[in-house]
């Protein structure tokens, strides 16, 4: 679960990270009531989970509160990549002498945690990466031990960071790794990570990308969640419990294994279709998970076949079925449906449902033929 | 031979008193597993239909004389389950658990690395191990695989592996061992390890591999297999047309801005040598025909 700049501020902020003084706001009046409250100049900032707001006009300083009024009107309500601006976040501007890059995130192929620390922030650490690969000081954490205070000193050090900025910055990294760690991260930077000209070491931005599997001992990120998702699809999936991502296409897909769902997707693309989400039902498919992932489906618009593709293991194919067939009694369902039932009692399963079949229910023997079949159906 | 596990493999499930521990052990035990005893902490003296659960893995260790544990506990107790049964002398450790959180998958993998050398963990996240006809640990229906080789299949998913024994079993191709490694971010038995084993046992001629989009295992194994591997090997990707930033139903299965695509998985693997086919059922057949092919 990825955290809008202001949530992973507050988040910062709980473990003793410096962040600039400001609220949100969701109206111009709020704007306004902020930069009052935390001085002016203000920067105000689209909340947006996605790169490069400056650019597309979403991040403005202003000095009164004129300019506020005008900048946050203006903000609300813009496009970003498709991410349309409902909040702000607005806070005292900083003034600026070094700008640096701070990351912790995990090393999956060393099975370590790995922290990137970098005297050449404010621009996107994967340019440095490129360009001058030399200028990030990375540090492999064993994560039985974490980050002491005198390995942080000499990482700092090692970055070439300011004399002036180092033990500041070196305690903030030690913090920085403690939200990472006990604030289950995935992610945890910071870009840029700012020296000011009188002294401070501060945080300017924060990414957070939080363990969503660590939630059952992080109550807090309640308040997270109800924000999370905007297209209302995934929206709907998550209160049915399912595994669901939202994309562009037509054909409807149900799997059950996030393999073989990722699969499914493949599969249909190859035979000329486009998915219109992923979906995995998980182990042991019931009428009420089969129904509830139909309804989730003929939720959105776009779909104009569905396929349900199983492989019973412990899922047992006849109780697909008989979930399918429930489901189809309790929804009614705008899009045919092709399934392909194989696995455990997928003679029993495709048995139940032959009495049933017809031109919106039909059945496929394999995998790319029931790929065929739903991308025809959703193309013609 | 089989890969990790056989026949006389002394297995212990630490869980086995829960819903899914009973089941998953009793569906083991049917299947020919030396299912020896359970753990639950607690619950020691009684019995699930006849295998006696102890309190500790020590005491069940001691008991039985198990290498092996199948751990099918909830997300928050299981990385101290896996620590307590290295402690308890289990030497394999099979975790199926789905949703550990990955801080406590990177401190315990640590951990065991460095306090246990000699443990194997497979998982967490996986669907287990089954070496057809000898031993089963794991969720894996056992009537879908077929016994005597020639084939190893190593794999991320669940369903795509029983897909690939089921395509195999059905064309009357045996497999030696099936290892799920599972979806989660820091397994603890990867594609090399089972690569490995496979390339050093006899009886196994051919291997197939799943892999997903996510993580650079698949590359890894790519390098590993041009430098070590002499034995043919069919891959199957998932997750071509995968949108990057999405956590993809397993948590390790995400494409991190440009990393760990599938086409860059493939393209590796392909120039290793591998046969990359571009759908499960092509994969079957691909191993069906080379399978048919090997003399003798």
């Amino acid at each position: 679960m990825d955290l809008f700049e202001y949530q992973g501020k507050q988040y910062f902020a709980r473990y003793g990270i410096a962040v600039s003084p400001g609220g949100v706001a969701d109206t111009v009046e709020e704007a306004v009531a902020v930069a009052e409250r935390v001085g002016y100049p203000v920067v105000v900032k689209a909340q947006v989970k996605v790169g490069g707001r400056g650019k597309a006009g979403g991040v403005k300083l202003a000095d009164n509160v004129d300019e506020v009024r005008t900048h946050a009107g203006n903000i609300l309500g813009l496009d970003i990549k498709g991410h349309v601006v409902r909040r702000l976040w607005v806070e005292h501007a900083t003034d600026i002498a070094e700008e640096y890059y701070a990351s912790f995130t995990l090393d999956r192929p060393n099975k370590v945690h790995l922290g990137m620390l970098s005297a050449q922030g404010g621009v996107e650490i994967e340019v440095v990466a490129a360009e001058n690969p030399d200028a990030i000081a990375m540090l492999s954490i064993d994560p039985r031990l974490g980050l002491d205070l005198a390995t942080a000193r000499r990482w700092v050090a090692e970055a070439g960071l300011t004399m002036a900025a180092r033990e500041q910055a070196a305690e903030l990294l030690v913090h920085l790794y403690r939200c990472y760690e006990d604030g289950d991260c995935d992610l945890a930077e910071v870009n840029p990570l700012v020296f000011t000209p009188d002294g401070r070491v501060h945080a300017l931005d924060a990414k957070v990308s939080l363990d969503e599997n660590a939630s059952f001992r992080h109550p807090e990120w309640d308040e997270y969640r109800a924000t999370e998702t905007e297209d209302p699809r995934e929206k709907m999936a998550k209160e049915k419990g399912l595994n669901y991502i939202g994309l562009d296409g037509t054909v409807g897909i149900i799997a059950n294994g996030a393999g073989l769902a990722m699969s499914t997707l493949d599969v249909v693309n190859q035979v000329g279709g486009t998915a219109a989400n992923f979906l995995d039902i998980g182990g042991g498919a019931n009428a009420d998970v089969m129904a509830a992932a139909l309804e989730v489906i003929n939720a959105d618009p776009k779909v104009r076949a569905i396929f349900v593709n199983i492989f019973g293991g412990i899922t047992r194919v006849d109780e697909v079925a008989k979930g399918v067939l429930e489901a189809l009694s309790r929804v009614e369902i705008a899009s045919p449906i092709v399934l392909r039932l194989d696995g455990t009692n997928a003679t029993e399963g495709r048995a139940i449902l032959a009495p049933h079949l017809n031109d919106r229910l039909m059945t496929e023997p394999t995998m790319l033929d029931a790929a065929r079949r739903a991308v025809a159906l959703a193309n013609a | 031979m089989s890969i990790f596990v056989d026949e006389n493999t002394k297995v212990i499930v630490q869980g086995l008193t829960g819903g899914q521990g009973r089941f998953h052990g009793l569906r083991n035990r049917d299947y020919g597993t030396r299912v020896v005893a359970g753990v639950t902490p607690g619950k020691g003296g009684t019995d699930v239909d006849g295998i006696p659960v102890y309190d500790t893995v020590g005491e069940a260790v001691a008991a039985t004389g198990a290498t092996a544990s199948f751990v099918v506990v909830p997300p928050r107790f299981a990385a101290d389950a896996i620590i307590e049964a290295a402690q308890g002398g289990i030497t394999f450790i099979v975790c199926i658990t789905e949703g550990i959180p990955a801080h406590d998958e990177a401190r315990t993998y640590n951990r065991l690395v460095a306090e246990f050398p000699g443990v194997r963990l497979l998982g967490p996240n996986c669907p287990g191990i089954i070496s057809p006809g000898k031993c089963n640990i794991g969720i894996t229906s056992g009537d879908i695989a077929l016994p005597g080789g020639p084939v190893g299949i190593v794999s991320r998913s669940g369903t795509l592996t029983y897909q690939a024994l089921h395509e195999l079993s059905q064309q009357g191709i045996g497999q030696t061992t099936c290892v799920g490694i599972g979806g989660d971010p820091v397994p603890g038995t990867n594609f090399i390890d089972c690569l490995a084993a496979f390339e050093a046992d006899p009886e196994t001629r051919a291997v197939m591999m799943i892999g997903e989009i996510g993580g650079s295992e698949e590359e890894r194994a790519a390098e590993w297999i041009k430098a070590h591997m002499t034995k043919p090997v069919v891959a199957y990707i998932a997750g071509v047309t995968a949108p990057a930033g999405r956590k993809m139903g397993h948590a390790g299965a995400i494409i991190s801005g440009s990393k760990g695509t599938a086409q860059a998985k493939m393209a590796a693997l392909a120039e290793a040598g591998v046969h990359v086919c571009q759908n499960p059922t092509e994969a079957g057949e691909k191993m069906v025909e080379i399978v048919r092919t090997l003399a003798g």
